[in-house]
């Protein structure tokens, strides 16, 4: 290596240096089993403290862990989900004293994970590599008491096992994300394939779902990677963005006015929107890491393997490819955003029926924000198809829509509840006739050209009609009486 | 009276669990101030299963193939309301809420535990004197000791406080105090028998196994605790025949190795000269014997003493005084698990977490317990072209017999030189046995040690009741 490689990136650059944020997530996700990843207390969150424990998650002298195989299953079709290599894979002992966990050591999975090599592709079409996905405990919850809540000077802990031995999967990711933007898609989508194989609730504000993100930055076209600092506590995707766009612009500073970053774990500090140094890397465990003797490797069959493949649910990525065919003038955007909203089975099925998809896309992104309720894709498709006919102004399909979603039943139906019943062609010509002559000076002024007296002829239509006309067909109207 | 004839005593109606128990009870209070078996004697638990079992035969059940058999535990069994304290301050009242596996299954059959045996604290010693309770003394003469770390449960089964005791064998910890004491041991094949409830030492070597004063009591014991068990994940899947239905069938055409490597340098002639004696014995039995050798068991010791405490160092973590046992004060969560730790473990125990701490630390893994590890792998595979010419294996189970208390304490290399003959088996899985087979020169017993490969405990037992009935 040259004396190049060793520089700092970006150490001392001049003000004006673009820069680049380069971000690896570690995403740590809570398994929905009904039982502990070693034992038979069940996984569920909240409860008493220490009410969902028995001798194996409490790590009792003599207690032994024995596998969930549920547990195993979700893994590979998380592992199958990002497209990792199930490989035969073997559990180890993690070791450090930490009061929340019961044995002072965690089993994880170290050299020999379950899941490798996968990917997880963005909305925009970004593949993010994913290094491995596997299989560890969780610890319990420690609260501190006195001393600012630290462990070093707190008066006294409370420990709570219920968590203690509850299935974690753990999502490395590598360093292929260059945005806070980026970070925030990433973890929603890998939320989203999470939900949608039944892996985990992905719920990060009660904590199922945690990332830990890599923060470093360098300047625009370097090929190296800078010193990267770890943020732990972010637990919203809001905070993760602001997490990461602190850290960075953090960096950016210190790299400008000449220091080195120092690699450190640091903590997000939600309420002055800081991160805090933790540790440096010094001072890091030695986790003497060794093969849980308690434990048998884990080779699941290919043919299992085979079966859960084809078990899966069709992922957030497929589907949006799918919603994406069938509405392709729709920004990718609004596809995304339907899928995540589970509502792109209703857009196919609409659009299939029928239903123009630009305004069957515009319903669900813009009119179904709280969920689609009792409406039925036959019902959406009829309403965008009245709409296209004209028999329903926009306003009007937004409060039939409304009605739809709050009740079902067809469109026809709540449009004539709702008195929105398309005028004839007859009464509304007589009603535009006889305008015309009660505003004989607008009219002329109008037939000379004036555009904007179109909106007044439209407006005195829709008051006349308590808004049942359809204001196209009324500028029609008044364009053929023109001449 | 012996574990079988008392439970087909019991079982017939002839006598009553509770005049056995009783009568049990009596001869340890009479002589365990002398030689402190127990930690704990649960007389009036015992007295009240035993009234149970013979209310079971009064209404005409069966209480079991063990049924009034006086039963002691070594106390790092897991005993649901009996405190288990592994012999160490750090577990010192601690009672465990749950049943270990092999407990649930003696108790089934109808066995009554009578108590807690002493122990090298954790299982870590080969001569019972690393208690925090004081040593417990050879019943053969109390100036030795018992050897270890099952010393208690030896003692016991020797003194006729119990004829059967249960033990645990991490590197020889059953064998060697049986040999010692001059009582039937075993060490059953790796996931025989359930580990689920035995306080663990190092965990891919401990294995669970009776001490018994007869090899057809051993035999009856094995057949209640051996089997598969859901709880852990180490114990064989598929259960295995029963070890009593064989033991008569001989050791005729059998091809016996007389194992060199363990045989040889630094075994006491008086010793050696017992090998040859129960040699001899097994082929005017029919047995074809031949000298075997496993180059690599020599490492055994040296492979031994970095994996046992690698396990143990992670093992025994749990002990940080948060949960259970001593806790000792301290300023902080830290600081209180360093208190705690440093007054709860005796000095034999912080040695081994130290090697072992150190044997996995990063930039030494690969040197020492990596290295042990590949040590283990060619043992295994000695072991294994040597039973493609061999049925079974001997050695002397101990080098010497039983040596003085105190004589080895200050040298921690002397007491592990004490299982230089046990280890190699406790690394590769396989079973053993130790049968006494007379005394030596200073009078005290002498057991030779009958190896098989994995599972091969029938053939095992068949040639230890030879040895027995060439007495």
């Amino acid at each position: 290596m040259g004396a190049d490689s060793l520089e700092v990136p970006g150490l001392g650059a001049p003000p004006d240096t673009e820069w680049e944020t380069v971000v690896g997530l570690e995403v740590h996700a809570e398994l929905a089993t009904e039982t502990k990843l070693f034992s038979a207390s069940p996984n569920r969150f909240g409860g008493d403290p220490n009410t969902h424990i028995d001798p194996v998650s409490l790590g009792l002298p003599g207690s032994l862990p024995v596998l969930n195989e549920k547990a195993v299953e979700l893994a590979v079709r998380v592992g199958l989900a990002l497209n990792c290599r199930i490989q035969p894979s073997v559990f180890a002992r993690k070791n450090y004293f930490y009061p929340d966990m019961p044995k002072d050591f965690q089993i994880s999975q170290y050299d020999q994970p379950i899941n490798v090599d996968g990917w997880l592709e963005l909305p925009s079409g970004k593949r993010v590599g994913i290094e491995r996905a596997h299989l560890e405990e969780d610890t319990g919850k420690t609260v501190h008491i006195g001393g600012g809540g630290r462990i070093h000077e707190a008066g006294y802990s409370l420990v709570d096992y219920n968590r203690a031995g509850v299935p974690l999967i753990e999502i490395v990711g590598h360093p292929e994300l260059r945005s806070a933007e980026e970070a925030r898609q990433y973890v929603a989508e890998l939320r989203s394939i999470l939900v949608a194989v039944g892996a985990s609730d992905g719920k990060m504000e009660e904590g199922s779902l945690r990332v830990d993100c890599n923060v470093s930055v360098r300047p625009v076209g370097s090929d190296r990677l800078g010193t990267r600092c770890e943020i732990k506590n972010v637990n919203s995707l809001r905070s993760l963005g602001r997490a990461v766009e602190y850290e960075a612009s953090r960096q950016i500073d210190q790299l400008t006015s000449g220091q080195p970053i120092e690699q450190q774990t640091r903590h997000w500090n939600e309420d002055d929107g800081r991160t805090h140094a933790l540790r440096s890397k010094e001072e890091d465990y030695d986790y003497r890491y060794f093969p849980e003797p308690d434990l048998l490797p884990l080779d699941p069959s290919a043919e299992w393997v085979e079966q859960i493949r084809q078990a899966l649910p069709a992922l957030p990525r497929d589907r949006r490819l799918r919603l994406a065919a069938a509405a392709p003038s729709v920004d990718i955007d609004h596809i995304a955003l339907a899928v995540e909203r589970s509502m792109d089975e209703l857009a196919l099925a609409a659009i299939s029926g029928g239903g123009a998809a630009e305004r069957v896309m515009t319903h669900i992104v813009q009119n179904l924000a709280d969920g689609s309720g009792q409406l039925t894709s036959e019902a959406l498709s009829d309403l965008v198809g009245m709409e296209e006919a004209g028999e329903l102004t926009a306003t009007q399909a937004k409060k039939v829509l409304a009605v739809l979603v709050e009740g079902g039943g067809s469109p026809q139906d709540a449009a004539q509840t709702l008195g929105f019943e398309a005028m004839d062609t007859g009464e509304l010509e007589s009603l535009v006739d006889s305008l015309i002559a009660e505003h004989a000076e607008e009219w002329s002024r109008f037939c000379d050209g004036d555009g904007k007296l179109t909106g007044f002829f439209v407006g005195q239509v829709m008051k006349a009609t308590q808004g049942r006309a359809d204001g196209k067909a009324v500028t029609q109207l008044l364009n053929s009486r023109r001449g | 009276m012996t574990a079988v004839e008392i439970a087909a005593a019991v079982r017939s109606g002839q006598r009553s669990a509770r005049s056995v128990v009783d009568e049990h009870l009596d001869v340890i209070a009479d002589g365990d101030a002398d030689i402190h078996a127990f930690n704990l004697v649960a007389a009036a638990q015992a007295q009240a299963r035993a009234d149970e079992i013979d209310g079971a035969v009064a209404a005409g059940n069966d209480p079991g193939p063990l049924a009034g058999v006086p039963v002691a535990l070594k106390d790092n069994l897991c005993t649901r309301g009996l405190a288990t304290t592994c012999s160490s301050r750090i577990l010192e009242g601690w009672v465990p809420p749950y049943n270990a596996t092999v407990v649930e299954q003696l108790q089934n059959a109808g066995a009554v535990v009578v108590g807690k045996t002493n122990m090298d604290e954790f299982a870590m010693g080969s001569s019972t004197e690393n208690s925090a309770f004081g040593p417990t003394r050879n019943p053969r003469d109390t100036s030795r000791v018992p050897g270890g770390s099952s010393g208690g449960s030896a003692a016991a089964v020797a003194a006729g406080f119990a004829p059967v005791a249960l033990g645990s064998d991490t590197g020889g910890s059953i064998r060697q105090p049986a040999a010692l004491c001059g009582v039937v041991g075993v060490k059953p094949t790796y996931g025989l028998v359930s580990r689920y409830g035995l306080v663990a030492f190092a965990s891919s070597l401990d294995q669970i196994g009776p001490f018994t004063t007869t090899v057809a009591d051993a035999a009856a014991v094995l057949d209640v605790i051996g089997g598969p068990d859901a709880r852990d994940s180490t114990s064989i899947s598929q259960p295995q025949p029963p070890v009593s239905h064989t033991l008569a069938d001989g050791v005729d055409g059998l091809r016996v190795g007389v194992l060199a490597e363990l045989s040889g340098n630094g075994i006491a002639s008086d010793v050696a000269a017992r090998l040859q004696a129960a040699v001899g014995a097994l082929e005017s039995a029919g047995a074809r014997v031949a000298e075997a050798s496993v180059p690599a068991a020599v490492y055994g010791l040296s492979a031994y003493y970095l994996i046992a405490p690698a396990e143990a160092s992670s093992n025994l973590a749990r002990y940080d005084g948060v949960r259970y046992g001593l806790r000792v004060d301290g300023s902080s969560t830290p600081d209180m698990n360093t208190a705690t730790r440093s007054a709860g473990f005796g000095d034999e125990v912080k040695r081994r977490i130290m090697i072992g701490t150190y044997a996995l630390s990063a930039g030494y893994y690969d040197a020492y317990y990596g290295k042990a590890q590949k040590v283990r792998t060619l043992i295994i595979n000695d072991f294994a072209s040597v039973w493609e010419q061999f049925d079974l294996l001997v050695s002397p189970t101990s080098p010497t017999t039983a040596f003085s208390l105190g004589e080895r304490t200050a040298d921690p290399m002397a007491m592990y030189m004490s299982d230089v003959c046990t280890v190699p088996v406790n690394l590769t899985g396989q079973a053993a046995m130790s049968v006494p087979y007379g005394v030596g020169d200073d009078g005290l017993p002498v057991g030779v040690q009958i190896m098989a490969p994995a599972l091969g405990e029938p053939v095992m037992f068949r040639a230890a009741a030879v040895l027995e009935a060439s007495l």
